[in-house]
């Protein structure tokens, strides 16, 4: 279980000492279950990626704290894991070794750690791509590379930072579609950043609604539709479209 | 698909054109070029007092008595051993130095203003003091054609190592490596085709520091040959050197290249597409 209490993060001006600072997020709370799949939602500026990334571990937060399994969170550890906005493949290294970099990272042997990428390029349908280079693939293609590549270290908890926020339309569905199959198998607990309203409805057990200036949680929405979500179009129920339609007022006052 | 489109193409009654001229074979103009360049030479150097100028012919046969009484081997193995160590030196130091002022800007700043004033200073000049310290030998050769090709290499380190974007090294402390792994695994392999670049500019300014230490110390090498024979006045044994020197640079910078190219081919197609 993860636990966000009382978070408060301020970004001041590097040379500027007359400016006041930013307030990113101000006294965040909320906890996600095990196996839970939450999707932060709102406009740029409302400190959701700040708040993945204290999640991460990669920046600290000024006030407040996290916890994992009742455990302090100040640095990035092996029960996270984070898959990046614009993808984070290391250009030099293959598709394969891409996928190996956190196990090699661990110091896992390399025959090891070989199957053990095979096997996760194989979960997300890129088998055969072994050897190319991340600029010889697709967007799409390169951001299954870069789950491929958080899954292998098998987190508990997967850190989405707006995955699907640099490819096109078409292959964001998809991508969406391949995630929850994905999780199905797989039954991390997930914290994906988003701007998209249908996005966050179709994938996620719970919506969290942000708010900008100060960056605060404005609402926590429930979604109940029925999974698999893949199967028929859960985007033209009439439950869908009512939160939509709800999650938009929320996001608009 | 590709099929298809030649059906279309055919029907259309399109073809490529294929008009070929003398445009299309530049090897052949080049070589062209340089024979006819050889031949004015050889007839106009033929005319001139020898002392001043030779002519291609009597280059070939000074080439061959130098290559048979095996002084050109000696003499140039002397040379490239020389070139290695400095170069080598160079490389080493240039890149392990340019890795910590990347990353460290206290070291950078405290660096900065001794090897600006140092690469701001032409090498040449720092020779016969150099001379002084190190005698007429091997060590100041070395120290030389180091120092010639050393800022290069270093500098050109340094702003790779700088221009690693901070979401790539993210990348490598989201997956947990330690600070060395970050340097080794992340930062040091995203700035390979900076220091290739710089290794590059490097080798061709490591046989100018060469030559001109051996023009200064004139007791061995390629360099000294040059002094020796000028001294003595014969042209086309000068020649023999100037050429050997110009075929030693091209395959020095070509192989460099070619490594460049190998090493840092992530880059390059990255750029293309």
């Amino acid at each position: 279980m993860l636990e966000v209490r009382e978070l408060s993060k301020v970004f001041f001006e590097d040379n500027d000492p007359r400016k006041p600072g930013l307030v990113a997020l101000h006294n965040v709370s909320f906890s996600v279950r095990q196996n839970e799949f939450v999707c932060l939602l709102g406009p740029s500026g409302c400190g959701k990626t700040t708040l993945i990334r204290i999640i991460a571990g990669l920046i600290r937060a000024d006030r407040g704290e996290i916890l994992v399994e009742n455990k302090r969170v100040v640095a990035p550890g092996r029960d996270r894991c984070m898959v990046f906005q614009q993808f984070g493949l290391l250009p030099w290294r293959t598709v394969l070794a891409n996928v190996e970099f956190g196990l090699e990272i661990e110091g896992v042997p390399r025959e090891e750690r070989q199957a053990v990428a095979r096997q996760y390029l194989e979960l997300v349908g890129l088998n055969g791509f072994e050897k190319y280079y991340p600029h010889q693939i697709s967007g799409g293609m390169q951001q299954r590379v870069g789950i491929a590549r958080a899954l292998s270290k098998k987190p508990d908890i997967l850190l989405m930072d707006e995955p699907f926020g640099a490819v096109d339309a078409q292959t964001r569905e998809q991508l969406q579609e391949e995630l929850l199959k994905i999780w199905t198998k797989t039954k991390n607990t997930v914290i994906f950043v988003t701007h998209s309203i249908d996005e966050s409805i179709y994938l996620s057990d719970r919506v969290i609604i942000m708010q900008a200036r100060p960056g605060r949680i404005k609402e926590d929405v429930k979604i109940e539709l029925p999974r698999p979500r893949w199967e028929g179009d859960v985007r033209a129920d009439p439950r869908f479209a009512a939160l939509r339609t709800h999650i938009r007022e929320s996001l608009r006052c | 698909m590709a099929a298809h489109d030649e059906q279309i193409i055919a029907d259309l009654g399109l073809r490529r054109e294929s008009a070929r001229s003398l445009y299309d074979y530049p090897n052949v103009i080049r070589a062209l070029s340089v024979l006819c360049f050889l031949i004015a030479w050889e007839i106009y150097g033929r005319r001139v007092d020898p002392l001043l100028l030779t002519y291609p012919t009597a280059v070939v046969q000074a080439a061959f008595a130098l290559i048979t009484s095996g002084e050109l081997r000696r003499q140039m193995a002397d040379s490239l051993t020389t070139l290695a160590l400095g170069f080598g030196a160079s490389v080493i130091l240039g890149v392990g130095l340019g890795l910590v002022m990347g990353r460290s800007r206290i070291a950078s700043a405290a660096l900065e203003p001794h090897i600006n004033a140092l690469y701001a200073t032409p090498q040449v000049a720092l020779t016969p003091l150099l001379m002084m310290w190190f005698g007429l030998g091997f060590t100041v050769k070395a120290v030389v054609i180091f120092l010639f090709a050393f800022f290069p290499i270093l500098i050109n380190t340094a702003s790779g190592v700088r221009n690693v974007s901070a979401s790539t090294i993210e990348v490598g402390r989201a997956y947990l490596a330690s600070r060395t792994q970050i340097l080794f695994k992340v930062v040091f392999p995203a700035a390979v085709p900076f220091i290739m670049a710089g290794i590059r500019v490097a080798i061709g300014r490591a046989i100018v520091g060469m030559v001109v230490a051996e023009l200064f110390t004139a007791i061995t090498g390629l360099g000294a040959m040059l002094t020796l024979y000028g001294n003595l006045f014969e042209t086309a044994k000068m020649f023999v050197v100037v050429i050997v020197l110009g075929v030693l640079g091209v395959v020095l910078v070509r192989a460099t290249q070619a490594l460049e190219r190998r090493m840092a081919r992530w880059k390059e197609t990255e750029r293309a597409s």
